[in-house]
């Protein structure tokens, strides 16, 4: 039994039960949040896996497509070719509320460098359309991998914060309201036993006066 | 405005470069320590790390876990994938919700 240190007064027995009440509202918003997050969090896991699964596939097809294009153009004359991205992309942070977490949301915006005369990204002296497919495949992907890095951010976050608040649901459930809980129990049984030592040397006063 | 960096072995990584990724060939775990800060300060928000390069500095780079900026996401190479981001993921999850949780069976 862990009695906290207060003063054993009725008015301090009150301000507990307060403290009580709102310890155990306070417990139940928690759980509730922490139940909500824990959803939150399977279904991005499983959207997760969804685009892991895609992911995977379309990388392993990009490399697959630029090993293929490396072996037919010569591995310089790529380098060459791509020396000089024409692409840059570049991405803005926004941001969404899930249960006060506060997540990143990514919005990707792609720029052409200033010379746009002609589309393509790199020359078409030395390269062949194999180069042409292996990039494609790598841009078709890009748009999964950057929701992947969304949501696997998302699931960072919202792990941890799951580990913080089960730690303070637990705090609460099993260290803060037991506490009080005897603490107020403690009390009262306090407030009584003085109650009856006083009427005890009443009775014993009134016998002596009567003597 | 942020950027998107890519790290690993060169040959996986190049072709990234094709559609405006900057790529940082970058090998051993001590590449990794020294070159991350790096581009955390220039801006980069998303790094995508090839996986076995990531295995190497993986206690380093759990450490950043937690923070807003960056996101710092596994990818296969080229030599295949070793379903490491999965696994991490999988970790992650058990750790936060105190129990293992196989999706494959739901989905199927």
């Amino acid at each position: 039994m862990a009695v906290l240190n207060v003063n054993l007064t009725r008015i301090e027995s009150i301000n507990m039960k307060k403290s009580l009440k709102t310890a155990q509202k306070g417990h139940k918003l928690l759980k509730d949040k922490l139940d909500e997050l824990i959803k939150k969090l399977l279904d991005l896991v499983r959207q997760n896996q969804e685009l892991r699964k895609k992911t995977d596939e379309g990388l392993q097809k990009a490399y697959q497509n630029f090993m293929l294009a490396k072996a037919v153009i010569g591995e310089e004359y790529i380098e060459e070719a791509l020396i000089i991205p024409k692409k840059s992309v570049s991405i803005d942070i926004g941001e969404t509320s899930v249960m006060s977490v506060k997540i990143p949301k990514y919005h990707f915006s792609e720029k052409l460098q200033e010379d746009t005369s002609n589309k393509a990204l790199y020359g078409f002296a030395y390269t062949t359309s194999e180069l042409d497919k292996a990039i494609e495949s790598f841009s078709e992907v890009s748009k999964f991998l950057l929701e992947l890095a969304q949501n696997e951010k998302a699931i960072e976050l919202i792990s941890a914060e799951i580990e913080k608040t089960r730690r303070r649901v637990n705090a609460i459930e099993n260290v803060t309201i037991p506490n009080y809980i005897d603490t107020i129990k403690y009390i009262g049984l306090k407030l009584s036993e003085d109650e009856r030592a006083s009427t005890s040397r009443l009775m014993k006063i009134k016998e002596m006066l009567v003597k | 405005m942020y950027k998107i960096a890519v790290v690993g072995d060169k040959e996986s990584i190049f072709g990234f470069s094709a559609i405006g990724m900057d790529i940082y060939p970058a090998y051993e775990e001590d590449e990794i320590k020294s070159l991350i800060p790096k581009l955390i300060e220039e801006n980069y928000a998303i790094i995508y790390i090839t996986e076995n390069v990531s295995i190497k500095a993986e206690k380093y780079l759990e450490k950043l876990q937690k923070n807003k900026i960056p996101a710092i996401i596994t990818i296969p190479s080229n030599t295949g994938s070793l379903n490491y981001g999965e696994n991490r993921i999988k970790e992650m999850v058990q750790k936060a919700v105190g129990i293992e949780i196989n999706f494959k069976e739901s989905n199927s």
